[in-house]
């Protein structure tokens, strides 16, 4: 029985290269076929349709497909992803909306300060190499409150950790219900709220049947598409503005004509001048508090739980990095082209015969457009363009096929769902796993606890997508405030855990407790309630007082008191070897 | 627990190895970002450095100092015998 499992999973394996390959050829196809369709006069309405429906309904098939009542398929998918597909899939589970509709947007709002993002959520994975995946994989437990639990013996700790992870990904759910929002009510032409619920009825579909094993495979197909809908307009505007298809190195050239055309229309502010909207320790605290985050946010660092060993969660590190690398070094990249369009060809028109765009996006409320001196004429003051429109809406700005347009929408509907995916799954595993069955009900069968996950699991998604249809703020500040209150409560306590054996309950306890709450409070004062701001430092940089603290605090506190009892010191030095022999 | 000096030897080796890695990762983010505007004066292929450190060089950075840290102690592992069967 077990020799024919494992046969038949090393077949599962060794088939998914194939299997991705014909799917992507298949997606290709999918493209041209719908291409052509546009050139022979197909309405666009129904392009966007067909987009949401295909691709929805794929994801949806997968997850039907990979449907278990097995607990470790249902947590961490059976613990057998490749590093490489594992890599694909936390790439997918990180890029989220922020990544793919808000990243470019904000650069292209603030130039140079917007690389905070850039650097800060693709250097936090060397802090997840270094001091978090091998080991949390050696642990090779559930989920991240289970570290927390068995190291700082008991529930306290563990309680903790399960509020703080629910606090974090809660926040950066409802970012991601946000751009699952603008996306459908653009595309499709239906009510924000409408849209919402329709795209979390397709996260449902997967996650609810396949848990960790669904999503996973899930996240690979949405991670193909939506780097092939990142780079396909990308590409395009490269080719028509400077001739070479490499647009990562040719918006060299565009940085510079942005800066010419900075100075004919008198803007103040160069584009590639650093700190000019964040001053210095903003920038610096910014990308800070987003590395730290980065390695301590628990639906990221739950993904290395799934590798078959220490050494595949090592190089799944590496290929993770590497798939978000080829989305993020491009987003500069998308800003600086969207950004010479709009300077180039949209600025200086008549306002009587703008394109059809500007209707359509207006009606989103995400353009605005005033003839402030009633010339007729569209000078760069007069037009107010969202940061969340700027990915969506260049492939229209441009004059693109819609069929690129609906592209671009598909990957980022991929890239909300997926991650609001692994963040469902986190939330309702928190409850389920963590809450109920280790602390209220450890005699509960498999089948009432993973009966319990799914149907927490609909009540959070439902929650999560009341709280979007209120639209708090825009997808960028809301996954901010997501990193600093992970930073804050996890990081200490986790590598601490790993490195630090005398690090005891107390302490723990303690530091979580600060942080999270040092944090919560910052960014609530500054953030919502306008409130004096310490040492000018923005709500979006929240936890760079809590991380300190929480590491101070269970220094101090630990030193006070007793240290661990041996089985717990046995426990650290056993996570510190891949094998002990 | 039997944690023989061996393996100790082979912790020592991980921590140091961490924290060269970390110092150059803080180099390339922070004391790069600090002197931005001074980097910003070199233009290569039209970017100024320091732009393109923050967009583009530090990312590639990043993925070369994980890989490099994963072969490293994937071979450590094998030399020091606490490696995975297979």
């Amino acid at each position: 029985m077990a020799n024919g499992n494992s046969a038949r999973a090393d077949a599962f394996v060794k088939n998914l290269p194939k299997v991705y390959g014909i799917y992507t050829g298949g997606f290709i196809v999918f493209i041209i076929a719908l291409a052509i369709g546009e050139a022979l006069g197909l309405p666009n309405r129904f392009i966007g349709w067909t987009f949401m429906l295909a691709t929805v309904g794929l994801y949806a098939a997968i997850g039907i497909w990979s449907r278990t009542g097995d607990v470790a398929e249902y947590y961490v998918a059976g613990r057998r992803v490749p590093a490489i597909f594992n890599g694909m899939a936390t790439g997918a589970d990180w890029m989220s909306a922020a990544s793919f509709i808000g990243l470019a947007g904000g650069l292209y709002v603030r130039g140079y300060d917007g690389l905070a993002f850039i650097m800060g959520w693709t250097g936090g994975y060397v802090l997840v190499a270094l001091f978090l995946a091998p080991y949390l994989r050696k642990f090779g437990q559930f989920t991240i409150p289970d570290f927390l639990g068995a190291r700082y013996g008991g529930n306290i700790a563990r309680v903790i950790g399960i509020v703080a992870a629910i606090t974090a990904s809660f926040t950066y759910v409802v970012a991601q219900v946000t751009g699952v929002g603008i996306i459908t009510s653009r595309f499709l032409d239906i009510p924000f709220g409408v849209g919402v619920f329709i795209g979390l009825a397709g996260v449902l579909v997967c996650s609810f049947l396949g848990g960790m094993r669904a999503v996973t495979w899930t996240q690979v197909a949405q991670y193909i598409i939506l780097i092939i809908a990142y780079l396909v307009p990308l590409v395009w505007m490269s080719t028509a503005v400077t001739g070479v298809p490499i647009p990562q190195i040719m918006y060299g050239q565009v940085l510079q004509k942005i800066t010419a055309l900075e100075t004919t229309l008198g803007v103040a502010r160069h584009y590639v001048e650093p700190f000019t909207s964040f001053d210095i320790w903003n920038f610096m605290a910014l990308t800070f508090c987003l590395m730290v985050g980065t390695a301590a946010l628990p639906h990221i660092l739950m993904r290395y739980y799934t590798t078959p060993s220490v050494k595949e969660a090592r190089d799944s590190v590496g290929w993770s990095l590497f798939f978000i690398f080829l989305l993020y070094c491009s987003a500069p990249a998308y800003a600086a082209f969207a950004k010479f369009e709009v300077y180039n060809n949209v600025v200086g028109s008549q306002i009587a015969s703008l394109p059809n765009w500007v209707q359509l996006w207006s009606n989103v409320g995400l353009v605005k457009i005033a003839d402030a001196n009633g010339d007729g004429i569209l000078q760069l003051a007069e037009l107010t363009l969202h940061p969340d429109a700027i990915v969506l809406a260049t492939p229209e700005i441009v004059g693109m096929p819609y069929v690129i347009a609906g592209l671009v929408a598909a990957g980022g509907l991929a890239a909300a769902l997926s991650t609001a995916d692994g963040l469902l799954l986190t939330i309702s595993n928190s409850l389920s796993h963590d809450l109920y069955y280790k602390i209220v009900d450890p005699e509960a069968s498999t089948f009432r606890r993973l009966a319990i996950a799914r149907v927490l699991l609909v009540v959070v998604a439902l929650i999560a997508a009341y709280v979007a249809s209120l639209r708090l703020g825009n997808i960028l500040a809301f996954v901010s405030y997501a990193f600093s209150i992970a930073a804050a409560s996890f990081f200490p306590a986790l590598v601490l855990g790993i490195f630090w054996k005398r690090a005891n309950a107390a302490g723990a306890v303690l530091g979580m407790l600060v942080g999270f709450l040092l944090t919560m409070y910052y960014l609530l004062k500054v953030g919502f309630m306008g409130g004096e701001a310490w040492f000018g430092t923005s709500a979006l940089s929240a936890g760079i007082f809590g991380i300190p603290a929480g590491f101070i605090i269970i220094i101090v506190v630990s030193l006070l008191t007793a240290p661990p009892d041996q089985a717990t010191q046995d426990l650290v030095e056993s996570v510190r070897y891949p094998t002990i022999r | 627990m039997q944690i023989s000096e061996r393996m100790r030897e082979y912790w020592r080796r991980n921590l140091k190895l961490t924290a060269v890695l970390l110092a150059i990762w803080f180099v390339v983010t922070y004391v790069v970002s600090f002197f931005a505007p001074a980097l910003n004066n070199i233009v290569i292929l039209g970017f100024p450095f320091g732009y393109y450190m923050a967009a583009q060089g530090s990312l590639i950075i990043y993925v070369v100092l994980i890989w490099y840290y994963a072969r490293t102690m994937n071979r450590m592992d094998r030399e020091y015998n606490v490696h995975e069967e297979g």
